[in-house]
C-alpha cells in the first residue's frame, strides 16, 4: 500500500508528469470548450461532454504509464528503487496498481468535468441531458485501464522511453493496417486488433462476442508485455 | 558488519568480480580501493543485491541484502549519485526515500541540512546540481533511514577539497558511534586519509588487504644506491621484485634486512634504505593499472 502511494506520487513529481497531467486536464476542458463554443445544441448532454472529454486522457495518460516503468532505467532511478525496495515484483505490482487508480481517478475527475459543462450548456440553452447509460461509464473505465496498463506493459518491456512511446503508438496501428490488407489475416486481424476491438467500449451494451474479442486482444497487447516485462524487470541487472 | 565470501561475477567468459572475500567490522571504516575497471561497483551491486553474482555470498549483520526487511533502515547506500531522476527536487528525492522507508517527512530537512543543502538547493531539480550536490544528495539518500551501515561508491567523485575535508569527518564520526563504512575509490590518498581498513582489488581480484597502518608498513622497502645500475644488477640475481620509485630509487617487495645484507656483500653504497609507506602502496596500486 505504502509503496503504491509512493509510484502514485512518482507519477506527478517529475517535470515530464506534471506536464503530462496538466495536459490532460487541460485537454479535457478543452474538449468541453469545443462542445460548448461549436457544437450542435443537441450534442451539448452530459453524455457527448464525458465521450470527448476521455479522449485526451484516453491518450496521454498511457505515456504516464509507460515513463512509469521506463524512467527508472533511463533516468536510473532503478538503482536507488531497488537498493531499498529489492523485492522488484512488489515494485511493479505497485507501479500497476498506481496507474489503475490513476486511470479511476481520471474517469471520474472527467464525469465530474462533464457534468459542470453540462451545467454551462443548460444555462447557455444546449440539451443539457443527463442521461448516460451505466455501462458506459464503467466501459469508459475499462477503455482508461486497458490502454495504461498496455501503456505499462510497452515500458516495462523495452525499458527506454522514445522507444516505448513510438512502439507503443506504432505497433498496434502498423499491425492493424497489415491484418486488413493481408487477407489470410482478415480473422485474426478482428480479434487481435486492440484497435477494433476496443472500439464497442464507447457503445453502450458491449455484446458478449465483442467482449469476447476484446479479451483475446487483451491478453495479447496488454497482459502479455505486462508480464514479459515484469520478467524483464525482474531479471535486468541494475548499474 | 559486511561479509564478503568468494564473491564472482562473470560475464561470459569474463571475470569481473574473482573469488572476492572480506569484511567489514562495525566501528572501522574499510577503504575499498582499486584502478577504474577493476570490479569496485560491481562487488558493491552484489553487496546491496542489485547485481545477481555468479556465485558466493555477501551479507550485512548476517543477512543477504534481499532478506532484509526495509534495507533503508539498516544500510545506507550510495551506489551512483548520478543515478537520479533530473526533473525531481532535491527535496523530493529525499521525501521519497523517506515515505520509502517509513520515516517521517520531519526527518528530510534535517538531513538536507547535515550535508549542506540549503533550502534553495533543496527547491532546485536534480538536473541542476554539481556532481558535489548530487553526491551530498545521495549521502543524505543514505543516511537518511538511520542505517548502521554505509556502502558509498565513489563518494568524493566530484566534491571540492573542502567537500572532502567535511565527508571524512563524516564518515569518521560515523564509524566512531559504531558504524560500519565501506567506501571505494580509485585514490589512494583519498581514502588513506580516513580509512582504518583497506581492502585492494586489480582485475576482478584482491590483491592486498588488512589495516592501514599494517598495509603501509609492509608495503615495501625504498632503496637508493650511488649506483643504480648495480643496485638492478644484485636485485636481479637476488630474485627480488622491484619497481622504480618517482623519486629516483626503487621499491622492493622485501624486508630492509634482505636487502642491507645483500648490499653489504656486494660492496654497494647505498644512499637511502627505509619503509616505502604509503609510497609503496600508491607503487603496487600504479602496477595495478598497467
Amino acid at each position: 500500500m505504502r509503496l503504491t502511494l509512493v509510484e502514485l506520487r512518482k507519477l506527478a513529481d517529475t517535470r515530464a508528469g506534471l506536464w503530462l497531467l496538466l495536459l490532460i486536464g487541460l485537454g479535457s476542458v478543452g474538449t468541453a470548450a469545443i462542445l460548448l463554443g461549436w457544437g450542435a445544441d443537441e450534442e451539448q448532454r452530459f453524455a457527448d461532454f464525458f465521450a470527448f472529454g476521455l479522449l485526451p486522457p484516453t491518450v496521454l495518460l498511457p505515456i504516464l504509464g509507460i515513463l512509469s516503468m521506463t524512467g527508472e532505467w533511463s533516468q536510473r532511478t532503478a538503482l536507488t528503487t531497488f537498493a531499498l525496495v529489492p523485492a522488484r515484483l512488489r515494485v511493479i505490482g505497485a507501479k500497476v496498481a498506481a496507474g489503475a487508480i490513476v486511470s479511476v481517478a481520471a474517469t471520474a475527475a472527467t464525469m465530474l468535468l462533464s457534468a459542470a459543462a453540462n451545467l454551462i450548456a443548460i444555462a447557455a440553452g444546449g440539451d443539457g441531458g443527463w442521461h448516460v447509460d451505466g455501462s458506459l461509464i464503467w466501459q469508459s473505465l475499462l477503455t482508461e485501464l486497458l490502454f495504461v496498463g498496455m501503456g505499462m506493459g510497452f515500458g516495462a518491456v523495452l525499458l527506454n522511453s522514445p522507444l516505448a512511446i513510438v512502439a507503443y503508438f506504432a505497433v498496434p496501428t502498423l499491425w492493424g493496417v497489415l491484418a486488413e490488407s493481408i487477407r489470410a489475416l482478415r480473422t485474426v486481424g478482428e480479434w487481435l486488433n486492440i484497435g477494433i476491438t476496443t472500439e464497442p467500449l464507447s457503445t453502450p451494451s458491449m455484446t458478449a462476442g465483442e467482449y469476447g474479442r476484446l479479451t483475446v486482444s487483451a491478453l495479447v497487447w496488454v497482459l502479455l508485455p505486462l508480464l514479459l516485462g515484469a520478467w524483464r524487470m525482474f531479471r535486468k541487472e541494475v548499474s | 558488519m559486511i561479509t564478503v565470501n568468494n564473491l564472482t561475477k562473470r560475464y561470459g567468459r569474463h571475470s569481473a568480480v574473482d573469488d572476492v572475500s572480506f569484511t567489514c567490522p562495525p566501528g572501522t571504516v574499510t577503504g575499498f580501493l582499486g584502478p577504474n575497471g577493476a570490479g569496485k561497483s560491481t562487488t558493491m551491486r552484489m553487496i546491496c543485491g542489485l547485481t545477481t553474482p555468479t556465485s558466493g555470498t555477501a551479507t550485512i549483520g548476517g543477512v543477504p541484502y534481499r532478506r532484509l526487511s526495509n534495507p533503508g533502515r539498516q544500510i545506507g547506500v550510495l551506489l551512483d549519485a548520478s543515478a537520479q531522476h533530473g526533473g525531481r527536487t532535491g527535496r523530493e528525492v529525499l521525501s521519497l526515500a523517506a515515505f520509502t522507508m517509513g520515516v517521517r517527512a520531519s526527518a528530510v530537512r534535517p538531513a538536507l541540512e547535515r550535508v549542506g543543502l540549503d533550502a534553495t538547493a533543496a527547491r532546485r531539480r536534480v538536473r541542476r546540481y554539481s556532481l558535489g550536490m548530487r553526491q551530498r544528495l545521495g549521502l543524505a539518500h543514505a543516511l537518511i533511514g538511520d542505517p548502521s551501515v554505509l556502502v558509498l561508491d565513489e563518494p568524493a567523485n566530484g566534491l571540492d577539497p573542502e567537500g572532502i575535508f567535511w565527508m571524512r569527518g563524516l564518515l569518521r564520526e560515523f564509524a566512531d558511534r559504531g558504524g560500519t563504512v565501506l567506501l571505494s575509490s580509485h585514490l589512494l590518498r583519498e581514502v588513506e586519509a580516513v580509512a582504518d581498513h583497506l581492502v585492494v582489488i586489480g582485475n576482478g581480484r584482491i590483491v592486498a588487504g588488512g589495516s592501514r597502518d599494517e598495509l603501509l608498513a609492509t608495503s615495501g622497502t625504498l632503496v637508493r644506491a650511488a649506483d643504480p645500475a648495480a643496485l638492478r644488477d644484485l636485485l636481479d640475481r637476488a630474485g627480488l621484485d622491484a619497481a622504480p620509485a618517482t623519486d629516483g630509487g626503487v621499491v622492493v617487495r622485501a624486508p630492509a634486512e634482505t636487502i642491507g645484507r645483500a648490499a653489504a656483500e656486494a660492496g654497494l653504497v647505498l644512499l637511502e634504505l627505509r619503509p616505502a609507506g604509503p609510497g609503496g602502496l600508491e607503487q603496487l596500486f600504479l602496477e595495478l593499472t598497467r
